[in-house]
């Protein structure tokens, strides 16, 4: 599906002919390979907690009538929490959708169908997609469908996503729902005593005229004496009625020992219970897959061994990673090279031809030259996701992530970051606290990214020869160290807030599909390249005007060097304060590789010659220094990007300067630190 | 009866939920993923230090410790 055609569905937002069908499930059930069966599209299937964050939508033809998909974000039930499921919830409730698919999980059923009962409850066209439906005859369970519709009172129709069975059926049945009149919602026995509470609600409703929009006041009923936030918000105008509600869920409290919404949660399960009993039978004992993945589960998460496994697994993903892109990214700087050659020799105007080559080519070169690694990065870590074993991993390390004031979902933004800060940034929207959210961001640009490891290689090799690993190592070490104490700092002074608690789902382990993976890696590469290519593309170009103006005049005197020069003194009591210095750390701000190529420029070298230039112009202890600042000193423009994104302006800003501070401080420590130790 | 909090019951050990405790938030969430009385949970794996693996039904759950501390289940011994 071309981005052209998506965005040409999202324009037609009003068409009144078009019949819109959205997608709700649990996390990992295959709503989204069911989204990409129906339309074609590519689309990403999320597997740690929330990963399908965006509302994406597809289209598709049938019978000469267009149809609009949406795929939701995962959820639980209708009680949402996290942003992405409040994202879900909302577009249940608007009634947007002329029939929902709830695409459900075969193998447990009962937890599902959570959510398809509260569908139920609403009255909305429900169609079930009854997924997964191979594992679960695997597992010896045989389940009596059409039964199951009769008694859920919805058309059920058994898939297999992966295999693409059973999606013409589901379009079918889907479409032939949409055009029923919207049915009677179905009513659940919740028990004596709590029927009577919601009597009298429904009674108050009527009596005070509440707009219901489309809802039964049974549901309204249903919603207040559970204590949902979004509905009290919403009725805020009658008190006496929220007044009535929690007097109600406290009398049941009273009377029970238990309160409202367990209470509301147990009828629930309770009508699940009896479904099941009647409709499913299990062929064998619990299966022997289950027993395997326990097993699985107590080697990868044991006290002693999970640590190293994981730190294994992550060596694997980066090594995996460069070793591919190494060569790709040759061919991609090689190519981009010899392009901006070509131009260089074709366009008369020097001036012109030199910012077709350098400025526009190189500008797209440069954000072309993370493709290789971005992508693989992400098809490595999909596959971790798509397995389950990125969800142990989180459990894992919640343990050291809680002592640091963070919490354990924190932790995979936090490992992305070592491939890339951008990703990692975006991964923090699987958090739903916002407070636990904003601090994670905040710190990610701490952790050092291959881009700044450029710096280090050239600035170790060129003053701490054989022990230049060492060093290299030092920085990731300090990298930690910052990033945990900026954690704990920030969390003490800013953030004083109540931690969520930590409640994940571990999902079952499967073996990822090449077809998944590949999707997966597409999308999020993309939507990198989209955002932060523009960014990074329009500060290349600034910057070349800025080097090359005014004409004639270049390096010292052009407007960046002089730039430079005015800055540089700042960077004296830290051992560079070189204009040259300054300009690569200017140059760094729009990607931290180019203060390599910016220092060779500045220098007139070639790389080559570049570390005796070096050597030249900083010391050991300066250049230690150096690689410290590069290390700290402010988020890449792409990242300060996302962090926008993610976040807004204020905490952008507010990132980019706590960095700069102490990224000065850290260096002018360390330089008169030395100094004063006789480092030198 | 031997009622406990679920965070103190061995890997391997089964219980059957008794109260999910608090208000709110996490409690909602727990209702969601089938935490509700009467519910059968193993425990996969427990290292009383950190969160805990629990099963329930045919789902796996990483579940913190302060919150395991608030679910209180019955022991089914044997």
């Amino acid at each position: 599906m071309s981005g052209a055609i998506l965005q040409a569905v999202k324009n037609e937002m009003g068409r009144p002919a078009q019949v819109v069908l959205a997608l709700a499930g649990n996390p990992n059930v295959g709503k989204t390979c069911v989204f990409n069966n129906l339309t074609g599209a590519r689309q990403y299937v999320g597997n740690w907690p929330g990963v399908t964050v965006e509302k994406k939508e597809g289209e598709l033809f049938h019978a000469g009538e267009q149809v609009r998909v949406v795929d939701l974000p995962g959820i639980y039930g209708l009680g949402a929490h996290a942003v992405d499921e409040l994202i879900a919830r909302d577009f249940i409730l608007s009634g947007a959708a002329d029939v929902i698919i709830n695409v459900v999980d075969a193998t447990n059923l009962e937890r599902n169908l959570y959510l398809t009962v509260q569908l139920m409850e609403m009255g909305t066209r429900v169609v079930v997609a009854l997924n997964i439906m191979d594992e679960a005859a695997a597992k010896g369970l045989k389940i009596d469908v059409p039964k199951l519709g009769a008694l859920l009172g919805v058309p059920v129709v058994p898939t297999v996503a992966t295999k693409k069975q059973g999606m013409a059926e589901l379009l079918t049945v889907a479409l032939r729902q949409a055009r029923e009149e919207k049915k009677r919602e179905r009513v659940i026995y919740y028990g004596k005593e709590v029927e009577e509470e919601l009597s009298r609600l429904e009674a108050l409703i009527g009596e005070q005229g509440v707009p219901l929009e489309g809802f039964s006041s049974r549901w309204v009923a249903v919603k207040l004496l559970e204590g949902d936030k979004q509905v009290e918000r919403q009725l805020s105008a009658y008190p006496a009625l929220l007044e009535a509600a929690r007097k109600g869920a406290a009398r049941l409290e009273k009377l029970t020992g238990e309160d409202a919404e367990t209470l509301i949660a147990e009828g629930r399960y309770g009508f699940i219970a009896g479904l099941v009993k009647e409709t499913v039978t299990r062929q064998r004992p619990v299966a022997e897959k289950a027993v395997l993945s326990d097993k699985i589960d107590r080697v990868v998460t044991h006290r002693v061994l999970g640590i190293p496994i994981f730190f294994g697994a992550m060596w694997a993903v980066f090594k995996f990673t460069f070793w591919l892109s190494e060569p790709l990214v040759g061919y991609t700087e090689s190519f981009f090279a010899w392009l901006g050659a070509v131009a260089a020799k074709v366009i008369p105007h020097d001036l012109l031809a030199s910012f077709v080559s350098e400025g526009l080519i190189g500008g797209v070169g440069s954000v072309l030259v993370f493709v290789p690694p971005i992508f693989l990065l992400f098809l490595a870590l999909s596959f971790l996701e798509d397995s389950g074993y990125m969800a142990r991993a989180a459990y894992l390390m919640d343990r050291l992530m809680h002592a640091l004031g963070l919490h354990g979902k924190s932790f995979i933004p936090l490992v992305v970051g070592f491939g890339c800060n951008v990703p990692a940034i975006m991964a923090t929207r699987t958090l739903e606290n916002r407070r636990d959210r904003l601090l994670t961001l905040l710190i990610v640009p701490f952790i050092t990214c291959p881009a700044r490891l450029s710096v280090y290689v050239l600035f170790a090799g060129a003053f701490f020869g054989a022990r230049q690993g060492l060093v290299v190592f030092s920085l990731y070490f300090l990298s930690i160290v910052f990033a945990l104490l900026a954690g704990l700092f920030l969390k003490t002074l800013l953030f004083k807030g109540e931690q969520a608690p930590f409640v994940m789902e571990l999902p079952p382990y499967r073996l990822p599909t090449l077809r998944g993976m590949l999707i997966h890696m597409w999308n999020r590469g993309s939507s990198f390249i989209r955002k932060a290519g523009t960014v990074i593309f329009g500060v290349v170009v600034i910057v070349w005007l800025l080097a090359h103006l005014p004409p004639g005049t270049a390096a010292e005197q052009s407007f960046i060097g002089r730039l430079g020069q005015a800055i540089a003194p700042i960077y004296a009591p830290c051992g560079f304060g070189t204009w040259e210095a300054a300009v690569a750390l200017l140059f760094g701000i729009l990607a931290k590789e180019s203060v390599v190529g910016t220092l060779g420029t500045v220098y007139g070298v070639e790389e080559a010659g570049l570390k005796t230039a070096l050597q030249h112009h900083f010391t050991p202890l300066s250049a230690y220094a150096f690689m410290v600042m590069t290390l700290l000193y402010i988020p890449c423009v792409a990242t300060v990007a996302a962090i926008k994104r993610e976040a807004g302006w204020r905490w952008a800003i507010f990132a980019v300067a706590y960095a700069l501070a102490i990224g000065w401080v850290a260096a002018f420590l360390i330089y008169q630190g030395g100094r004063l130790l006789g480092l030198g | 009866m031997k009622v406990l909090p679920l965070g103190m019951l061995q890997p391997g050990e089964e219980g059957v939920v008794k109260d999910v405790g608090g208000r709110g938030g996490p409690h909602c969430r727990l209702a969601a993923l089938g935490f509700v009385p009467g519910k059968k949970v193993r425990v996969v794996q427990n290292q009383f230090c950190g969160p805990l693996i629990i099963a329930l039904g045919d789902g796996r759950l990483a579940l913190g410790r302060g919150l395991a501390h608030k679910i209180l289940v019955e022991r089914i011994d044997g």
